[in-house]
């Protein structure tokens, strides 16, 4: 007897359960629903920082115009700095930099010329040769610092490589800007994606630690270098490239 | 008449309230003199963190030499360490050396937070890369605020920690 | 690990990774280790000699290059001079050139002469700092006192000028903090006076000491060709043989009204690193007595930037010779009050760069001998 009255309870019970866990599912869907709403509308109030991407997109459109004009500027700029004041540019720095641009016209293009410090800026096909032409025919001999750039806007990321001299006590002063950039994609995948560009290990050795620092913070692999490895951040890094714009520090 | 009182089936419960007695009376004098040992000869592990290793090193320079206070000589075994004197910033690649650090050594040990970084993530609280204070990995027993800690400051934590483990329970 | 052997050194017969490969033991040194510091040096024994190494730094990464993308110009000061907080005036002077450069803002004479001086004397309480480790890693306990209690001296100047021991913040874009004290002419220079005798007393018991010529003499060597491809910096260079240093080849302030002299040793081992910067030292000295004679008597140390200063749309790389080599920072500005990118390249970043290829057949012992020669602070090179 006891058995098969607790089969029916049991049975009940399954009615009861099926029951509540239809009413539960549907307010928790509900809730869901209500969370859903209240983070799109906190984040079109916030700036974004770590959140899906569907929202993500939300700021991006609105940064470009406000940032784009001031992108153009500084392209501008440069060419008709060099225009205007060329009576005034160095002399002793505008030489070595037309041997470079004069050596490969049309793939690089002059950043600035100031004094004691020149950019020279070169399509990513072109830095293994312009690299090697410097390293002959110049006496910069190894690489200060190499500078990871995000730019969102332009979807590149600069790569900047300073160049100085040891063994040329009147190149001593100098430190040339060999600056390059790299396609940048949205989700990035360090290493499987177009972010890529060749090392320069190969003609300044001292460039080694610097490009593995860039892989990691900024994500750009660089072929034919022969340990692409994390060298700062911890092991079990698994956020974007941290000095990437779009990663924000937290309350920032 | 104590063989009297003593049965096979009571020897369990005698022995135990002799035991009681025992440690009641061994307990106080015995504790003190267990905790003067340790409160005289701390020896912290080995491990710089991040810049607050600068002061530590200072503080057992010969203007402060920490050493008269039986402190500091920073050059012992792991395994017969018994302070962490965590000497500021624990960044996310430290944090689990520093647990594997913390459980190599022998009980019982003690925890000292020292500079702004190690208490609550200091100058770097918004940094990706640092953790918002050590409370979350070690048990901490003392606090020295600072960015960073002066030597002397440092050394009042450490005289802090003895007054602790003077009226702790020696286990 | 891929293939790291510059042709350039020739390894002991038989010391090949390749060859014997069964003998091979990997050493964790770090980050729990009293001759690593705040990093960790993977290193592969065959018996007692290195036949690779592998520098695992970045212990200490705070992400200061980011951290400095939110925060305007003058509040960045404080937390960019972290990295090296014992030699804060040299990691801060090429940042507060560039931004001054940016900004567009001349100094006063009085300040750049104040700079200089917080700058050099800084320098020595950095070298002090560093000699006494370098002493307690050779297992050598009177040459951590000595130069950590001198080093005192120096401290409670500069805490007579800047009100903190190590952390100044003494730097800013236009000048520096405050002003020195009514008579610290004559105190600094009794006090420089004295820390000169007291140093050239280590040459009796370090740099003289038989035990320390035979431990580090000819381990580690790194020849002049070698430290200008690994484009190695500061002490580590000077020691091989190359006379570079930017206080001499790119003045900044008011170096070039003074007379510098740079030390160069051409054996280019563990004893010439370790000596280069002892000599650095005494230069020091010689430099801030003549910019305490050189130094207007009065005048003002600061031009007052405008509250939260923007740069203009530029870039600038500036550096400086610090206590560890070339100091380097590049800003770029987007025309707002913080900078869009800021990188430190910094001296103990590039130098570790020779520490593997030093570490390649030396012996295991002479692994802290080598490692600390190079001037290196983990602290600074993972920012």
């Amino acid at each position: 007897m006891s058995k098969s009255e607790k089969k029916v309870t049991s049975k009940d019970e399954d009615k009861k359960k099926s029951d509540e866990k239809a009413i539960g599912d549907a307010i928790i869907a509900a809730a869901n629903a209500r969370r859903e709403e209240l983070a799109k509308e906190a984040l079109a109030t916030r700036s974004n920082k770590t959140l899906p991407k569907e929202i993500k997109e939300k700021p991006k459109e609105e940064k470009p115009k406000e940032s784009k004009p001031k992108e153009e500027k500084p392209k501008a700029a440069p060419p008709s700095k060099t225009d205007t004041e060329e009576v005034s540019l160095p002399e002793f720095e505008k030489s070595f930099v037309d041997k470079i641009s004069s050596q490969f016209t049309g793939d690089v293009e002059v950043g600035y010329i100031k004094e004691n410090r020149t950019r020279v800026n070169v399509k990513k096909e072109k830095i293994l040769e312009v690299a090697q032409f410097i390293k002959d025919n110049l006496p910069f001999d190894h690489a200060e610092s190499v500078t990871g750039v995000d730019f969102p806007e332009d979807k590149e990321i600069g790569v900047v490589y300073h160049l100085g001299s040891y063994t040329d006590p009147t190149y001593s002063k100098q430190v040339l800007a060999l600056a390059t950039r790299v396609p940048r994609e949205e989700n990035p995948n360090p290493g499987n994606d177009s972010t890529k560009l060749p090392s320069l290990r190969d003609m300044f050795y001292s460039v080694e630690f610097h490009e593995r620092e860039i892989f990691e913070m900024l994500g750009v692999y660089f072929d034919s270098h022969p340990d692409n490895r994390r060298l700062l951040l911890p092991e079990d890094w698994a956020d974007l490239p941290p000095l990437r714009k779009d990663f924000r520090n937290k309350g920032r | 008449m104590l063989k009297e009182l003593v049965t096979p089936q009571n020897a369990n419960v005698f022995v135990g309230k002799l035991g009681d007695i025992l440690y009641k009376a061994v307990d106080q004098p015995l504790g003190m003199a267990i905790n003067w040992g340790r409160m005289w000869s701390l020896w912290p592990v080995h491990i710089e963190t991040a810049c607050c290793s600068v002061e530590f090193g200072a503080a057992s320079s010969p203007r402060y030499d920490v050493e008269r206070f039986g402190i500091i000589e920073a050059f012992g075994s792991l395994r017969q360490c018994d302070l962490v004197v965590v000497q500021g910033t624990i960044t996310r690649k430290m944090a689990p050396r520093l647990r594997l650090v913390y459980d190599q050594m022998p009980e019982p040990k003690y925890v000292i937070a020292m500079g702004a970084c190690a208490i609550t993530g200091g100058l770097y609280f918004d940094s990706y890369n640092v953790l918002p204070g050590i409370d979350g990995i070690l048990p901490v027993d003392v606090y020295v605020p600072g960015c960073p800690p002066r030597p002397e400051t440092l050394i009042q934590g450490c005289m802090l920690l003895q007054e602790k483990i003077k009226r702790m329970k020696a286990r | 690990m891929a293939e790291q052997v510059i042709p350039t050194k020739k390894m002991p017969p038989g010391l090949q990774v390749e060859n014997v490969d069964d003998r091979i033991m990997t050493l964790n040194v770090g980050p729990q280790h009293p001759g690593s510091g705040h990093m960790r040096i993977i290193v592969k024994i065959d018996g007692d000699y290195i036949v690779d190494a592998d520098p695992d730094p970045g212990y200490v990464h705070r992400g200061e290059e980011k951290m400095a993308e939110s925060r305007n110009y003058i509040t960045n000061i404080p937390h960019l001079e972290r990295p090296v907080i014992h030699d804060s005036c040299n990691i801060l002077y090429p940042y507060v050139l560039g931004v001054e450069d940016l900004v567009g803002i001349e100094v006063p004479e009085r300040a750049k002469y104040v700079r200089v001086i917080a700058a050099e004397l800084n320098r020595c309480i950095y070298i002090q700092y560093w000699l006494a480790i370098y002493g307690i890693f050779l297992g050598h306990s009177t040459m951590f006192m000595w130069p950590a209690g001198d080093r005192e001296l120096l401290i409670d100047l500069m805490e007579k000028i800047t009100g903190a021991r190590v952390t100044h913040a003494y730097f800013i874009p236009g000048g520096v903090r405050n002003d020195v004290p009514a008579n610290f002419e004559d105190v600094c220079l009794r006090q420089v006076n004295y820390f000169e005798k007291r140093i050239k007393e280590y040459a009796d018991i370090f740099y003289d000491n038989p035990i320390l010529k035979a431990r580090t003499e000819d381990t580690g060597v790194l020849s002049r060709e070698d430290a200008i491809r690994l484009g190695t910096t500061g002490s580590v260079l000077r020691a091989s043989g190359v006379d570079y240093d930017l206080r001499i080849k790119e003045p900044y302030d008011v170096y070039d009204e003074l007379d510098v002299h740079t030390n160069v040793l051409k054996s280019g081992d563990s004893y010439a690193r370790s000596k280069i910067p002892w000599l650095d030292m005494l230069e020091s000295c010689n430099i801030i007595r003549q910019a305490l004679e050189k130094m207007p008597k009065s005048g003002s140390i600061r031009t007052k930037l405008k509250p939260n200063p923007k740069g203009r749309e530029d870039e600038v790389y500036r550096r400086v010779e610090s206590g560890r080599g070339s100091a380097g920072c590049h800003i770029i500005s987007r025309g707002k009050p913080e900078p869009y990118r800021l990188k430190l390249s910094v001296s103990s970043f590039r130098n570790l760069i020779a520490l593997p290829y030093l570490l390649k057949g030396e012996k295991l012992g002479n692994m802290p001998a080598v490692y600390w020669s190079l001037n290196y602070w983990p602290v600074e090179a993972d920012r």
